[in-house]
């Protein structure tokens, strides 16, 4: 057979821009030009705009000193100490407040949820109140309202509050209780172990009920001696000492939050509770009414069932949102540069309005920010994994 | 054989009606811990709202509403020049109006009772109001263009269903009027972006950032989703990066930053850099929310439809978007509801938005220490909004739901 080649080539071409896989590749190398040719511009305007300005990019400014002090911090800091000293004081400032955070708006969010089911009435309505109130006002408006109005309006230093004796509140901050032991940390090993030992022996309590029928006395005798143990620890070995009230203001001993790590935490903890409290009431909601009447039919008591049965299905449902909710308060946490609480990004700013570097800065802020947010998905994946379905 | 359903008719079961006796005895005093945690929530709620009512007729003081509430509305917008922010007013009452008319024309009545009593008491609010009241005449006027419009609307939209779409360009050409009223130029005074504030900046801030965020979070997920390796690859790396990073770096940064990624001289208004800002944050969130909803189409839907020979655009755009945005609309307004929010970090970066000019309000000495009146006065409105969006959103929800 004899073909005109010029025909072919055309018949070719013509197939080719019928092709699904022509176009797939040439969709990708436009987008890819696109970008990157945006890119490169902005690039470009950057490096011009930088040396005009005379600066060149680099994070040697890290070791000269920052020059500026800052109000609180867990680590012994100089303002001649050097910018990453200061950044990373700002970094354990941030953190404090994560932790502390993410920990009771936990437990303000399961309380409220689990409070919108309550039987009574008026419970139920002040948990969705709660919710509807909070979760529609800006938290920023709220971290306002808590320094100005709510923190603000405590006395001054000279006239401080002394509620019942441990605790000491006035304008500079709210002394509270500190353990003063020097084995503290020991101490707190110690109840760490004692509370992953009673978990096992709460494992070995279920497996001798379930697969020997005893009745699990002697397992629940074991469990009573260490939270006894425990209580005992907590109380008498830490060496709590309460802030004894000064004239003319402060205190001796406990420990001081300033009022902008106080209302910051506040803001934080009653918002992302708010938005903890919906997703544990939908998680709730999930676990289909027929695992609850089987679990009551089967003689469960109420809070048995919620317990056994349905609040573990509701977990699969409950950890993925609450981990990017724990992530919001990460980076929500950065709000409280707004009432000057030294945290990372008030550091950060500092830092960029002193040496203007604002491109180095804002790498590094991205950095931690996205190993912060690793650090809590790493570990509540690690909890959905161990609440998801064991499939055989 | 056949079989025959019987004629079922559902009769809803017989609700047994509690008195005020036996209601109490169920909600509230069932057993002795009810009762006990009712009689303490009482007290402490009535103690809470006793000392809330005694600090508000006593300790308040309120003139820092009404003496300021011009602030609050436009910031430092020119006060000879305010009848263009009522004009544009009027133009969002006569638009409003109208799609709910629009919206509303198949029910039997427009007005029903519950929605006169709603307008008596809108009424009755801009009269008795404090800071409503000199205004009461225009906000009233502005009530009458709603209902007129709506009825207009509703008429409209009876003989020609078809109009609907036009509501559409109607609202997109009132964007462009509202910068043009607000802003000036074109025979009007010019009003440099310095001055705009309160709340109309809030609100332009807010339906910018809405209108330019959706369209990219739909393509961002529509990228993280498709098949193409290097699309998707672009799309993850920037939703990610973006949700890494707290919104107030964003912001400020973005202030800085915007200006050095351009060429010389070239430098967006603060409030374009502000609104720039807002979008390229709001869309990774949003892209994430339109992901789940496209995750949630069934595969069988874009079999089918490429069965029938549709190509991968048609497909997307016919097919699997209104089904996956159908089922996106919580999260989605979620994240417009979060946006409205978002924009009070602004006054961090110095835009006199409602929370800005409200900051600057309590900076002035005679107002000093007034911040529980302040902030809960702007808090309010900031509740309306994200509540009436929210509302919006579950209506949406219900007409749209055509699950079996």
């Amino acid at each position: 057979m004899v073909s005109n080649p010029g025909e072919s080539e055309k018949l070719s071409f013509k197939q080719l821009l019928r092709d699904d896989r022509f176009w797939k590749i040439a969709f990708q190398v436009i987008t890819l030009a696109i970008v990157v040719a945006i890119l490169s511009y902005f690039l470009l305007n950057l490096v011009t705009n930088l040396e005009r300005q005379g600066t060149s990019f680099g994070f040697n400014f890290l070791s000269n000193p920052a020059g500026f002090s800052i109000g609180e911090s867990a680590l012994e800091y100089q303002p001649n100490d050097p910018y990453g000293r200061a950044l990373f004081v700002g970094f354990v400032n941030t953190i404090t407040l994560v932790i502390v955070g993410i920990l009771l708006a936990t437990l303000t969010g399961t309380t409220a949820g689990v409070a919108s089911f309550s039987q009574n009435w008026l419970v139920h309505k002040i948990s969705r109140a709660y919710v509807g109130l909070t979760r529609n006002v800006p938290l920023l408006l709220q971290l306002f309202f808590w320094y100005f109005a709510v923190y603000g309006i405590l006395p001054t230093p000279q006239e401080q509050l002394n509620l019942g004796n441990f605790m000491i509140a006035s304008k500079r901050g709210i002394y509270v209780p500190w353990p003063t032991s020097g084995a503290f940390l020991a101490w707190l090993g110690v109840l760490v172990a004692l509370a992953i030992a009673a978990f096992f022996v709460w494992q070995w309590r279920i497996k001798v009920i379930v697969e020997q029928g005893e009745n699990g006395q002697t397992q629940l005798l074991i469990l009573g001696g260490m939270l006894l143990a425990a209580l005992l620890i907590f109380f008498f070995a830490f060496g709590w000492q309460a802030p004894a009230a000064q004239d003319g203001g402060g205190a001796l001993g406990g420990r001081r939050l300033s009022r902008e790590y106080a209302a910051s935490l506040t803001a934080l903890v009653f918002y992302t509770g708010a938005f903890i409290a919906e997703i544990v009431r939908a998680g709730i909601q999930s676990v289909s009414r027929g695992q609850w009447e089987a679990a009551r039919s089967l003689g469960l008591a109420s809070g048995l069932a919620m317990r056994l049965v349905v609040f573990p299905q509701a977990l699969r449902v409950i950890i993925p949102p609450l981990n990017s909710e724990f992530m919001n308060l990460a980076k929500n946490s950065s709000l409280a540069f707004a009432v000057a609480y030294p945290e990372l990004y008030s550091v950060a700013n500092t830092t960029f309005n002193q040496t203007g570097r604002p491109i180095e800065v804002f790498l590094i802020l991205m950095a931690t920010y996205l190993t912060i947010n690793l650090i809590i998905t790493l570990g509540m994946n690690t909890l959905n994994n161990s609440v998801q379905f064991k499939e055989r | 054989m056949t079989t025959t359903t019987p004629d079922t008719v559902s009769i809803a079961p017989e609700v047994k009606r509690l008195g005020l006796g036996s209601w109490l005895k169920k909600n509230l005093f069932s057993d002795w811990f009810n009762s006990l945690l009712t009689v303490v929530v009482v007290t402490v709620l009535a103690y809470a709202l006793y000392s809330l009512v005694s600090w508000g007729v006593t300790v308040a003081q309120w003139a820092v509403i009404p003496n300021n509430i011009g602030l609050y509305m436009t910031g430092l917008y020119p006060s000879d020049q305010y009848w263009r922010i009522w004009i544009l007013f009027a133009i969002v009452c006569t638009l409003a109006g109208l799609s709910w008319g629009m919206l509303a024309r198949n029910l039997p009545k427009l007005f029903s009772r519950n929605v006169l009593i709603g307008f008596g008491v809108v009424c009755a609010g801009f009269v008795l109001f404090p800071p409503t009241r000199p205004s009461s005449p225009k906000l009233l006027l502005m009530v009458a263009i709603v209902a007129v419009a709506a009825w207009a609307g509703r008429a409209v939209g009876r003989q020609n269903s078809g109009v609907g779409k036009w509501i559409s360009l109607l609202w997109f050409i009132s964007y462009i009027v509202a910068i043009w009223l607000i802003g000036g130029g074109l025979g009007l005074e010019n009003v440099s972006t310095n001055d705009w504030g309160g709340m109309v900046l809030t609100l332009l801030m807010a339906v910018s950032g809405i209108a330019l965020c959706f369209p990219m979070g739909v393509i961002l997920a529509l990228g993280r989703r498709s098949s193409l390796p290097v699309v998707r690859w672009l799309s993850i790396a920037y939703i990610e990066l973006i949700r890494g990073v707290p919104l107030i770096a964003i912001l400020f940064m973005g202030q800085v930053m915007i200006p050095l990624f351009l060429p010389e001289g070239m430098r967006p208004d603060r409030v374009l850099r502000a609104i720039i800002g807002l979008t390229i944050f709001s869309a990774a969130y949003l892209a994430e929310n339109v992901r789940a909803g496209l995750q949630a189409v069934p595969r069988g839907q874009q079999e089918a439809a490429a069965s029938l020979g549709l190509n991968t655009p048609l497909t997307l755009s016919l097919i699997v978007l209104p089904q996956a945005l159908k089922t996106a609309i919580p999260a989605i307004v979620g994240q417009f509801i979060s946006l409205f929010q978002d924009t009070t970090l602004l006054s961090i970066v110095g835009l006199a938005e409602l929370l800005g000019i409200s900051r600057s309000v309590l900076a002035n000495p005679s107002y000093l220490g007034r911040y529980a009146e302040v902030y809960l006065f702007i808090g309010v409105i900031y509740w309306f909004f994200c509540y009436a969006m929210s509302l919006g959103s579950r209506k949406i929800e219900e007409r749209l739901n055509t699950g079996h």
